[in-house]
């Protein structure tokens, strides 16, 4: 018995002795803040989606080397805190809860999953820290409370731009979906697509899923092929639809193939080549606009990183730059008043569009459809739908409430 | 028909992908008794291999056969290098420890490449240069298979009757097949087994590199943590054809192979949804074993008293 | 008689301890003395991690069987548990509020724990019957196998958020769960020294010989595994309930070897090496991000980012030099009883 009486002491003596040491190191950390901004950022770096992670990563760091290199907000430099959640929902939560109560952050960027941001939009919420996440386009993030914001569009609104193209403008009757079973993205584009499609009178023959760690997809597009759709939309990450392109195309599958934001990767032209011709995306901006900040954005990203920026870069760029002014317009890093600037934001001249942040605190802004070209590695620019009236007749209130947000600015 | 025979080709493809990196562990497995779980990494390492030669050496940018060999030899060289690597600085000192010991540091293998390769490459999926002309060949109706495909087929059987031909006409497979038998009366055979076993790490790390190069002809995308899935599955072959067995292996990736296939093309209409495509090959794991414990061409081993 | 005051003595101060603990992590702290919040959370891990590591260890490292499948049965009881509490958890809270809102929620709590441990010992049957049959690696796939099947049913069922996420209601704080950690290690620790914890180590170090003896060998092996299970869902529900959020993507097998990594780094088949390896595997990534950045000219070497691939070659580097583990089967205090007789003994064999 003493024994175990021993074992328990020591095994406490280590507890005890942990948290001391992190004390420690605790209020050594507090006391270096004097004239510099910390702003944490988390995402994936080292896990399945870390791709999704480096590329948002990347968007802050030159975001934010541009900002301290114009002399910073209010005259102090942005510090950045990068930690790594492995894209695990429960480290997620851990590593916000590590910079907003270790690292003394003043605001948190991230994630891109929703479902890692769901996981730790509670504990910035609670500690009343803002938290922007730049490409979590769940609907149900931002519904947390009032210090989370995003500066992408919702699933709602992206799934039904491109069931609009799809009846409006390729006229198509039927559809097929192919979409990524563990991705909540895709799974809320995949729902808002169908939604619309079928209110506008097409009808879905197909509903298909992948995994992001299959080897192939040709059984599910040869399921599909015999079905004959017009059209097939597939929600997914370019690192998959890339290959889905090339084998729909292996298959004889000529139809347009349709898809989001998550194709926009320079390495899609390498991965689908010619099989991406007659592919149409919904997208934040194009590439090809000759506006100042785009062209900009491009032309840094390129000479920092070496690769053409993705639009999750092009997000997290913008997030880092949205932050930043609000932390000018609310004169400090007041939580509440900081919150507040970064709600009221309005007609920000982003990288990814002009960013408004409506009373549900989501981004308003145009989509526009782009064309693939794979002649010129090219999106070509095809069309712009804009938010008003396009937000789906769908249960939840904020959706009603974008719509109307978007209106009362125009 | 056309349908069914074209859900056949595509599991038949990704199957014989299983089938190379199932050898690797059954053989692996028949002589150590070891389940190396870091051999799907070394399958993610044989594409990165590939991958780094075909650019370095210029091969991305003009297709042609002779680029293809070397990129595929040149990635089999490394791979087993490295296998034998592994096997010399990680396995060899625990191979006295019990099996538990070995199977972690088996499991730590697996986390130390991959998170090392994270951290070199970054998770960033990188495209595979295509290394031959790929075009489409329509077999009969619809149904059409890629040459891309076709290589897979060819490469695959040219490298399982190769390893036939080793294990079973050359000495080192004598030798293999004696450690596998009976290690300790191999060794007083006058065997090396120490020689033997790197051999078959070797052999089997090259088998996995070879389905990597050509899983990247097919499937140009490749990243850091591609091996964990399809390694895992192609266990499963292994298992499932009865560990340690040769044939087993083969029979064991192209079944696994061909019924997710057809589960992604024709499970709805039994009520099965293409989502659990991952879970049909451990469902058929469980089942096969629950009957037959020894797997599909095992046999039964008695327990000696 | 003496030692059961004994043991009721050291419960109740470890639940004084746990009361202070968890006293410092809420907003006000204990006398003002307080805990952060990512403190915090590395200790409820630990708590939830130690219950993880000793059930395992009933089945690895008691009985020699070979399960890599831990963390479904975790995502069972999880999951099962959390869509109890989301269904029901109010109307419970209103029908009880009678007896306060703290009585309330505890129990919600504790009906969850219990639907949570039946519904993962009824898993851990469905898989310990096909040890009948398996033995050593056979198994282990299986269990892993079965992991992997359940976390993909999951993900596919909708009324648990899919791949959204399952958001849950906070019924659990650091005090359940150093509750919960603590029955765990007892009601294991006295199974083990009990008749059956004899069969179960007979069974692994000679399955034949036990049997042999008169053992029941099958009866114990799935007892085993259902009890394993059992505690293991007590750990979903304790996690589900203090993470507020449930995902799949927290139960893939990456999981389940962590799992495994602690008790092999403690040491299987020692409680105490369960429990330092639950501390060490939940602390040592924390305080490697801990590691500092070195430039050298003008690259700038993160060593944060190398904080995995330093793991895995801990872990590595453990096996090869210390392949028993830490503690090997012997226990804390006795490893440090043993190691002061021999420092005292003047050499010699003891």
């Amino acid at each position: 018995m003493t024994r175990v009486l021993l074992t328990i002491t020591l095994v406490f003596s280590i507890f005890c002795s942990f948290a001391c040491v992190q004390k420690g190191a605790n209020t050594s950390t507090s006391t270096t803040t004097g004239d510099t901004i910390k702003v944490g950022v988390y995402g994936d770096l080292t896990g399945q989606t870390s791709s999704f992670g480096q590329s948002t990563k990347n968007g802050i760091e030159l975001a934010v080397e541009e900002i301290n290199a114009g002399g910073g907000v209010n005259g102090k430099k942005i510090q950045l805190v990068i930690e790594d959640d492995q894209g695990r929902p429960e480290q997620a939560k851990t590593v916000v809860s590590k910079l907003i109560s270790q690292d003394k952050v003043q605001a948190v960027l991230g994630e891109v999953a929703s479902t890692n941001s769901l996981a730790a939009a509670p504990v910035a919420q609670e500690a009343k820290i803002p938290m922007i996440t730049p490409s979590s386009t769940n609907p149900k993030v931002t519904e947390v409370g009032d210090y989370i914001s995003r500066v992408c569009f919702i699933d709602p609104f992206q799934g039904s731009v491109m069931a609009k193209f799809a009846a409006n403008t390729l006229k198509a009757k039927t559809a097929a979906i192919l979409g990524d079973v563990n991705s909540d993205y895709s799974k809320g584009l995949t729902q808002f697509f169908e939604e619309e499609f079928t209110k506008l009178g097409g009808k879905l023959v197909a509903k298909e899923a992948y995994t992001q760690t299959d080897p192939d997809f040709k059984g599910q597009l040869t399921k599909i092929r015999n079905l004959k759709p017009d059209v097939i939309y597939i929600p997914g990450y370019y690192g998959q639809v890339g290959i889905i392109a090339k084998q729909a195309r292996e298959l004889d599958m000529t139809m347009p193939l349709l898809g989001g934001d998550g194709w926009d990767s320079p390495e899609i032209w390498k991965l689908g080549g010619d099989s991406l011709k007659n592919t149409f995306i919904s997208n934040h901006y194009s590439a090809e606009n000759p506006a100042p900040e785009i062209q900009n954005f491009v032309k840094a990203y390129k000479a920092k990183f070496n690769v053409e920026p993705d639009s999750l870069a092009a997000l997290a760029y913008d997030a880092a730059k949205v932050l930043a002014d609000a932390i000018k317009r609310a004169g400090g890093t007041d939580s509440v008043k900081l919150k507040d600037a970064i709600n009221s934001t309005k007609d920000f001249a982003g990288v990814t569009g002009k960013i408004t942040i409506d009373k549900t605190r989501n981004a308003v802004k145009p989509a526009v459809v782009l064309e693939l070209d794979p002649a010129s590695s090219k999106l070509k620019f095809k069309e712009t739908i804009s938010p008003e009236g396009s937000a789906p007749a769908a249960n939840t209130g904020s959706n009603t409430n974008t719509a109307a947000a978007a209106n009362s600015n125009k | 028909m056309d349908t069914f025979v074209q859900q056949l080709i595509n599991g038949l493809t990704i199957g014989s992908i299983y089938a190379l990196i199932a050898l690797g562990y059954t053989m692996v497995y028949g002589i150590l008794r070891l389940i190396n779980f870091a051999h799907g990494d070394i399958y993610m390492v044989g594409a990165y291999a590939g991958f780094i030669l075909a650019t370095s050496l210029g091969f991305a940018s003009e297709p042609s056969a002779f680029g293809f060999v070397v990129t595929l030899v040149g990635s089999m060289a490394i791979a087993a290098a490295i296998g034998m690597a592994i096997e010399r600085f990680a396995y060899r000192p625990v191979r006295k420890f019990s099996k538990m010991t070995t199977l972690i540091t088996a499991i730590g293998m697996s986390l130390l490449i991959e998170y090392l390769f994270v951290f070199i490459f970054s998770g960033t999926p990188r495209s595979f240069p295509q290394l031959l002309p790929n075009s489409n060949i329509t077999l009969f109706g619809n149904a059409t298979i890629s040459t891309s495909q076709i290589l897979i087929f060819a490469v695959s059987i040219l490298l399982m009757i190769l390893l036939q031909w080793i294990i079973f006409k050359t000495k080192i497979g004598k030798a293999m097949r004696a450690v596998s038998f009976n290690i300790n009366s191999a060794k007083l055979m006058g065997i090396n087994t120490d020689f033997v076993i790197a051999f078959t790490f070797a052999l089997g790390s090259a088998l996995a590199a070879a389905g990597g190069v050509l899983t990247a002809q097919y499937n140009p995308k490749i990243e850091p943590l591609m091996g964990i899935m399809t390694g895992l599955k192609a266990f499963v072959a292994a298992v499932l054809g009865g560990i340690g067995n040769i044939p087993g292996a083969v029979l064991g990736g192209l079944l696994i192979g061909a019924a997710e296939t057809l589960v992604v093309g024709y499970g709805s209409t039994i009520g099965i949804p293409s989502t659990y495509r991952d879970a049909v090959a451990f469902a058929i794991l469980i089942i096969v074993l629950l009957v037959r414990p020894a797997g599909l061409l095992g046999s039964n081993v008695q327990e000696k008293v | 008689m003496t030692s059961s005051i004994k043991t009721f003595g050291i419960a109740a101060v470890c639940i004084a301890a746990f009361y202070v603990l968890n006293a410092m992590m809420s907003s006000t702290g204990f006398f003002g003395v307080g805990i952060d919040d990512y403190q915090a959370r590395l200790f409820a891990f630990i708590g939830i991690n130690i219950i993880l590591a000793t059930s395992l260890n009933l089945i690895n490292g008691f009985t020699g069987q070979f399960s890599i499948g831990h963390a479904g049965f975790m995502a069972v009881g999880a999951y099962a548990s959390a869509f109890f509490t989301v269904t029901y958890g109010k109307a419970i809270e209103g029908s009880f509020g009678f007896l306060g809102e703290t009585v309330a929620s505890s129990l919600v709590l504790l009906i969850a724990i219990v639907i949570g441990a039946i519904v993962a010992a009824l898993m851990g049957l469905i898989v310990g019957i096909p040890s009948l049959r398996l033995k050593g690696d056979y198994l282990a796939i299986v269990t892993l196998g079965f992991a992997e099947i359940i976390r993909i049913v999951i993900l596919n069922i909708d009324a648990v958020g899919g791949a959204t996420g399952y958001q849950v209601s906070g019924y659990a704080n650091f005090l359940w769960i150093g509750i919960f950690a603590l029955i765990t290690v007892v009601v294991i620790r006295n199974i083990v020294r009990s008749d059956m914890g004899r069969a179960l180590i007979s069974i692994r170090e000679d399955e034949l010989a036990a049997e042999a003896m008169g053992v029941n060998t099958t009866r114990y092996k799935v007892t085993s595994f259902a009890i394993g299970s059992a505690f293991a869902g007590v750990a979903g529900v304790l996690f589900a309930h203090y993470n507020k959020f449930l995902s799949t993507n927290d139960f893939q097998f990456i999981k389940s070897f962590e799992i495994i990594i602690m008790i092999v780094i403690g040491g299987m088949g020692s409680m105490t090496g369960a429990i330092l390896g639950a501390i060490i595997v939940t602390l040592l990534p924390e305080l490697l991000r801990q590691l500092p950045d070195i430039q050298i000219g003008s690259t700038v070497f993160k060593f944060a980012d190398l904080r995995l691939v330093i793991f895995a070659l801990i872990l590595i580097m453990t096996m090869i030099l210390r392949p028993q583990g830490i503690l090997g089967t012997s226990e804390l205090g006795g490893f440090l009883k043993r190691f002061r007789r021999a420092d005292k003994s003047t050499g010699g064999l003891s």
